[in-house]
């Protein structure tokens, strides 16, 4: 199906549905999460049987801040979509999927390690990418670079995220 | 000259004997080194291709990367040190036996490259004592075969018996 | 033989690691980071009894360099030089993986020179990675000389890429809107040349291995993925084709021209290493013939998008002392024209504006998926890239492949998996 006729589809049991750049993104609030992505699977026609990516990404001045996005494929039928999930700042919990898509327990524990998203009944949360002992989750935007100064016969240059560009 | 001066300076605070058999162990040394497998990024990929038949490091008896350090005596840092890596490069370099020497191989070893964040070691120079750098990114087989061969320099050079 | 006991949770067992309660023939090791066949810095945690993995951990990170977090502090053209080194041993793919990102938000397409170009490096990438998938591999399980004939003929293609864009690896020749440079003098006649002899090179590799008791002894039924356990666990790629899916993204969801070009997704059925390692051989001949065909129908025409906000504006061309800004565009910006130099000073220090919006694009690397996801503010700097690598949940799926068989076949599995750690850690 094409992303026009994948939105009309998706219109019938999801309210926030939109296609831009070719791209269908349904939005969904986060207790509908896991009902959600087995519809998306199991429905005929639809069949998103694979999880291309889980990921997220921080918005500090909005609410809700965190938006997670997952990525779902469907290989009988060649057609992608885009799941986005809204998480508050104060309560970034949100319900695993890894009982549906197995691929996901990595992702999730990624998205643990680098934002400090909570993901409810994960087998086995802990930091993936970082040491085990690491403090903070540098993905989000108020953590710094974390770069150092660099200085050379006499100059001075600040690290990337200093430098007022 | 000054160099060659002090180096003659020092020998002759030795005595002959002395210098010849530090030469000719030194010469030794320089001869056979044996890399520790320690290859983690782009630059392995460059390292591999150095030790590959095109760019033959079996020339200077250096084509057997030996995977356990207590058997090696060469470690070139390959590639960006990351956060969780630098215990376990400080680990393999400890139970390199002496003599030993570290070759940091790329700009990411040597300083960072351009990764200049939160996870990577600004250089492995703050965690293990580094006689040759060699920048790039990544160098070329030829650039590494100049830095080894600097460095062969280097341990011919030493002048003492230790 | 002991029974299998009860599986204990808590820290008291240590970290992270799924461990049984430790009879006496149970044994815990550590193989990596630092091992001569763990394909890089990967961490893999075994239970073994005797030479039986009973559980398989594998601890990544090692290698994590922030590259996602760095890309935001850059400008969009500077992304191409961090994409580029996350999956190392196929820079190309990551490149042109980010670049489709950021032409559909800026909603552009490459001219078709540009596309073709961008094909043909590919491919010739794709080649080169198989041939140090080979190379590895073979020096993993023993057959040295394999390590030496596959960077033999890796060599020729990285003459080809040095001739093209300067760099052996890592090399940035990909950008948002088309290339950096067209190609040089010369350049399709040595790839001619160099198509001649890799097809004979191919069959010389295949030949030292495929009839071999054995590689067939240590490949046939190891590391088994059916197709089912591929899907759930999202493996793609030559791990997917070697369980009998001819599932290709070149194909299913072509991109870049894909869909001019003739060529077959090779499959096999067993889902076994052997069934990984012809799977591979085959996608050599396939790239072959791609790249054939791209030189054989090479368009002319400009390499980089017409639009000078986006273009990259100087032209490179190789003068006295390498590659530089050719002198006859240097004396344009600096005596003919003011806009020229204006706009040649802003997009070089502030770089191309894209509007906002996000996408996600995947192309088909060596290794599976390689997905993009760019989210963009409006500004002149990414606001955030996600690359989805599928090393990285290949080595998730890798405890699926290895528990129930031998430890010496942990090694086999790994290097038919062919991970990248600079994907999986980014």
């Amino acid at each position: 199906m094409d992303a026009e006729q994948l939105a009309e589809r998706l219109r019938g049991r999801f309210p926030d549905v939109i296609v831009a750049r070719g791209e269908v993104t349904v939005t969904i609030a986060r207790k509908e999460l896991v009902d959600a992505i087995a519809f998306l699977r199991d429905e005929p026609e639809l069949e998103f049987d694979l999880l291309s990516d889980a990921s997220c990404t921080d918005w500090p001045g909005r609410d809700p801040r965190i938006w997670m996005a997952y990525h779902l494929y469907a290989m009988a039928r060649h057609h992608r979509v885009r799941v986005k999930v809204g998480l508050p700042e104060g309560d970034l919990h949100v319900p695993t999927i890894t009982a549906l898509h197995p691929s996901a327990n990595w992702h999730e524990r990624e998205m643990f390690d680098f934002f400090g998203v909570i993901f409810d009944g994960h087998p086995d949360l802990r930091r993936i990418e970082l040491p085990d002992e690491w403090e903070g989750h540098p993905l989000r935007k108020d953590e710094p670079l974390g770069g150092v100064p660099t200085r050379y016969h006499g100059a001075h240059v600040p690290p990337p995220d200093e430098r007022g560009l | 000259m000054d160099v060659e001066r002090r180096i003659a300076e020092e020998e002759a605070k030795q005595g002959i004997l002395t210098t010849t058999l530090a030469k000719a162990v030194n010469w030794a040394r320089k001869q056979s080194l044996w890399p520790a497998t320690f290859g983690l990024a782009c630059c392995a990929i460059e390292m591999m291709a150095t030790g590959a038949g095109h760019h033959d490091l079996a020339r200077w008896g250096m084509e057997v990367f030996r995977a356990s350090p207590r058997q090696a005596d060469l470690m070139i840092v390959a590639g960006r040190v990351s956060q969780k890596m630098g215990p376990v490069l400080r680990q393999i370099y400890d139970q390199m036996p002496e003599p030993k020497w570290v070759i940091s191989m790329g700009v990411c070893a040597s300083s960072g490259g351009m990764f200049n964040n939160y996870g990577v070691i600004q250089g492995v120079d703050t965690l293990v004592p580094v006689d040759v750098y060699v920048p790039g990114c990544p160098p070329r087989p030829e650039m590494l075969m100049y830095g080894i061969l600097q460095l062969h320099e280097k341990i011919q050079n030493r002048g003492t018996l230790d | 033989m002991a029974e299998i006991p009860q599986r204990l949770e808590g820290p008291e067992i240590g970290r992270g690691v799924q461990a049984h309660r430790l009879a006496d023939d149970l044994m815990v090791i550590n193989m990596g980071p630092q091992h001569p066949s763990t394909h890089g810095v990967l961490r893999l945690v075994l239970t073994l009894e005797g030479e039986t993995v009973l559980d398989c951990n594998p601890v990544v990170g090692y290698l994590h360099t922030g590259i996602e977090k760095n890309a935001e502090y850059r400008t969009w053209v500077q992304g191409v030089t961090f994409v580029t080194r996350a999956d190392y041993l196929s820079p190309f793919f990551n490149e042109l993986a980010y670049c489709l990102s950021v032409e559909r938000l800026i909603g552009i397409e490459a001219p078709a020179r540009a596309q073709a170009i961008r094909v043909m490096l590919c491919e010739l990438n794709r080649i080169a990675s198989h041939l140090v998938w080979i190379a590895t591999t073979g020096l993993e399980l023993g057959a040295i000389s394999v390590m030496l004939y596959g960077f033999r003929e890796r060599e020729a293609i990285i003459d080809i890429f040095e001739a093209i864009t300067g760099l052996r690896m890592n090399h940035a020749f990909i950008r948002p809107g088309g290339l950096v440079m067209d190609l040089p003098e010369g350049a399709e006649d040595s790839i001619r040349r160099m198509l001649l002899h890799l097809d004979a090179r191919t069959d010389e590799l295949e030949d030292l291995l495929s009839g071999n008791p054995i590689w067939i002894e240590r490949n046939r039924g190891v590391g088994v993925l059916d197709a089912e356990t591929c899907k759930a666990w999202g493996v793609t790629g030559p791990l997917l084709r070697a369980a009998g899916i001819p599932f290709d993204l070149r194909k299913t969801n072509p991109y870049s021209g894909y869909e001019r070009y003739e060529f077959d997704v090779p499959t096999r059925e067993e889902a076994d290493c052997y069934a990984r390692y012809e799977v591979r051989i085959a996608e050599i001949r396939e790239s072959l013939r791609i790249v054939e065909q791209v030189l054989d129908s090479l368009p002319g025409g400009p390499v980089m998008e017409d639009d000078p906000k986006v273009a990259w504006p100087a032209q490179l061309e190789v003068g006295p002392d390498g590659i530089g800004n050719s002198e006859a565009y240097v004396r344009h910006i600096m005596e003919e024209s003011m806009e020229a130099l204006i706009n040649h000073f802003k997009i070089v220090t502030q770089g191309i504006n894209v509007p906002a919006g996000e996408v996600y694009t995947a192309v088909e690397s060596p290794r599976g998926e390689l997905g993009f996801f760019v989210v963009s503010e409006g500004g002149a700097r990414p606001y955030r890239v996600r690359i989805k690598d599928p090393s990285f949940v290949h080595v998730q799926a890798l405890p699926q492949m290895v528990t129930g068989g031998l430890v010496a076949d942990v090694v086999a599995s790994v290097a038919s998996a062919d991970p990248v750690m600079g994907g999986v850690d980014r």
